[in-house]
């Protein structure tokens, strides 16, 4: 294999990591405040999906981007609202079970209005310009991607330590019931959560389906389960983890096929899930809870 | 509050359920005879298997009745869904053997035409295939029969035309775990090398993968003179867009199912040159059922917000069902074992030639259409035939 083809394969790997990376986040996040795995994320993904190419038919790209992006977190509140909050004192399975039926139901729903048919993904042409550098190929998107997760996972850090809303966030995963009585408004703070995870989540969509340029109803649940490996991977609940976990996974899924073993690229993900739940179950950095009695 | 949503809930089930009852008491004592159609309408092939739905749903409105011992019955089509799944293939197929079905129809896919074989092999419901190309398919199965052409024919159709345009190297790409796209990327470098070419690189997907670039960049180091690559309608402007992407310039050719125009629509001007071999060609009618097709098909696409261009797979939902019903007239019948008998010697006037089956219950036809994409859209290049 030449210098050439390995880095082309870096470069793919290092861009479709940074695509896991920003929809992960969401999975973390969510589990860090609610303790719930929100299976409906992957969905949310693929409702950005066809947002955009609605918005794009009739908008010019930069307002198209902008009503993706505020559909999308808006989407993600509402769901929290009417599928999550009813069940807030209910044993956490219910809301689990209650995600995994709203995933259903996106799913379902985007193939009764959209139809099982691939949509097109529209080009926005400055991300579509093809770049060439030495022997490598690359359109700018696919430079974009990692550049891009890096600045927003950077700009998530600073609102979850430096800003009040973030400080909040904090207290409420430490405790929950103890965070209400010290007065802070939890449901104003879970919303924000979403409202956060959803909004990558739409970047991410732009980012991935830019550079794979066809959406179906069901090209969220696969993306949505490798991330969901890739936050438990970096310990749920953290986020630097899951930026790692959706950056490995990428690279490492991208290197397997490159080698000719694409049979076993989607078995490693699921491989990787099982072995770090059994040797650790808290992930790379994901800190060890204390059980409260 | 609750209470009257609980109310109202029950109040529109009922409703619903008289209306359902009322519509099945309305079936008098008109004679029917049930075609099911066994299609995916959801999932990877969802959007050909609907393409095929609706050239037997037209055909059904074309001939809606038939003579069986001078009595005039009904046809009536029960569809179901097959979701291109193997285990939900078999779900399918049973769920049309228990509505009754006289005689089946489909599937658009050759994995699961192969998966329900068996189960219209048990309940002997003669079934006839319209576009699932591998031999799998009606080997050994004296049940399953089909209108089109086959895989090891196409394979051949295609390596000779590569050849033919000068290509001495090829690429081919196959997806993992599907019956038409290994089987036909087989066959094709079967044929290729045959000839004198070399396959310089073979490279595998998994179904729903959606990035190609590392196989593609696996490929650009072989530096091949064509690229092979039959796959689903997702698959296809994927696997071209993101070769033109980085720079890979050979020849881009597939089989039957790339015939469908929302590979132009996604793959835009990267599909330019792209070049597949079909069943069916729309400006050379072959017989005079084809020419009334063809208008009239046009029109019932536009009413269903098709694009009026029309798929070869419709084409052959089409003859398929033409098939099932002179085999139910000849048989005299609506028993399976009675119509499966009477298939063995039918001779259609189909709108994709003539329709005679062999010993295998294979449609004997020896040309292919070979199209490419030109100015965003397809253009027929030329038939080939090559003796079997």
């Amino acid at each position: 294999m030449s210098m050439t083809t390995i880095l082309q394969h870096c470069l793919t790997g290092i861009s479709l990591g940074g695509a896991y990376a920003l929809i992960a986040i969401g999975y973390t996040l969510v589990y860090g405040i609610l303790r719930l795995i929100n299976f409906a994320h992957g969905d949310i993904f693929m409702m950005a999906g066809y947002f955009m190419i609605f918005a794009l038919a009739s908008f010019p790209w930069p307002i198209a981007i902008i009503i993706t992006l505020t559909v999308t977190t808006l989407m993600g509140i509402g769901i929290e609202r009417a599928a999550y909050k009813p069940l807030r004192s209910a044993p956490r399975m219910s809301i689990m079970i209650s995600a995994i039926g709203v995933s259903y139901l996106l799913q379902n729903l985007s193939t009764y209005l959209f139809t099982a048919i691939p949509r097109g993904y529209p080009e926005i042409p400055f991300l579509k310009q093809i770049f060439q550098i030495g022997t490598i190929s690359a359109s700018f998107v696919t430079l974009l991607t990692p550049v891009l997760t890096i600045i927003l996972v950077i700009i998530l850090m600073l609102l979850v330590n430096n800003t009040k809303t973030g400080m909040a966030m904090r207290a409420v995963s430490k405790d929950f019931e103890t965070a209400q009585l010290m007065g802070i408004n939890i449901n104003r703070v879970i919303s924000a959560t979403f409202a956060i995870g959803s909004l990558l989540a739409g970047v991410g969509s732009i980012l991935y389906f830019t550079d794979r340029m066809s959406v179906t109803p069901f090209s969220g649940t696969l993306p949505g389960l490798k991330c969901f490996v890739a936050a438990v991977f970096g310990g749920i609940g953290n986020i630097p983890g899951a930026v790692i976990g959706g950056f490995f996974i990428g690279i490492v899924e991208t290197l397997l096929v490159a080698l000719g073993y694409s049979t076993y690229s989607d078995a490693f993900t699921f491989l990787l899930l099982i072995v770090m739940l059994l040797v650790r179950p808290t992930g790379l950095f994901g800190e060890k809870t204390v059980e409260k009695v | 509050m609750k209470k009257l949503t609980v109310c109202l809930l029950v109040l529109v089930l009922l409703t619903s359920s008289i209306f359902a009852t009322g519509t099945t008491e309305q079936k008098s004592d008109v004679k029917e005879v049930v075609i099911g159609v066994f299609e995916p309408q959801t999932g990877e092939n969802g959007g050909g298997g609907y393409q095929e739905v609706l050239g037997m749903r037209y055909a059904n409105l074309m001939y809606p009745t038939v003579q069986i011992n001078g009595e005039t019955y009904k046809v009536r089509l029960v569809e179901a869904d097959n979701k291109s799944d193997k285990t939900e293939a078999v779900t399918a197929a049973q769920s049309l053997i228990s509505s009754g079905a006289s005689v089946v129809l489909g599937s658009y896919g050759s994995g699961v035409s192969i998966a329900a074989g068996d189960i219209f092999l048990d309940n002997q419901v003669p079934a006839i295939g319209a576009s699932c190309t591998n031999p799998q398919v009606t080997l050994g199965n004296d049940y399953y029969f089909r209108v089109c052409f086959l895989d090891p024919f196409q394979g051949t159709v295609m390596a000779n035309y590569a050849w033919q345009e000068g290509a001495k190297n090829a690429a081919v790409i196959t997806q993992l775990g599907d019956d038409y796209s290994s089987g036909l990327g087989n066959f094709f470098s079967r044929a290729f090398t045959k000839l004198g070419g070399q396959v310089v690189s073979e490279q595998q997907f998994q179904t729903n993968t959606t990035d190609f670039k590392s196989i593609l960049t696996n490929i650009k180091a072989a530096n091949p003179d064509v690229i092979f690559a039959p796959s689903s309608i997702a698959t296809a402007p994927l696997i071209i867009k993101q070769a033109r992407e980085l720079g890979l310039t050979a020849k881009i050719m597939a089989g039957d199912t790339w015939e469908n125009s929302s590979i132009i629509e996604n793959a835009g001007s990267s599909a330019e040159g792209v070049a597949l071999s079909t069943f069916f060609d729309d400006s050379d009618p072959a017989t005079a059922e084809a020419a009334k097709f063809i208008t009239g098909f046009k029109k019932y696409l536009v009413e269903n917000k098709q694009p009026d261009i029309i798929p070869a797979v419709s084409a052959l939902g089409y003859d398929a069902y033409l098939t099932a019903l002179q085999a139910i007239e000849k048989a005299n019948s609506t028993k399976g074992s009675a119509i499966r008998d009477a298939l063995v010697s039918v001779d259609v006037e189909g709108v994709t030639g003539r329709i005679v089956f062999n010993e295998n219950g294979d449609a004997n036809k020896d040309m292919a259409f070979i199209k490419t994409v030109e100015n965003g859209q397809f253009k027929f290049l030329k038939t080939v035939s090559v003796a079997n």
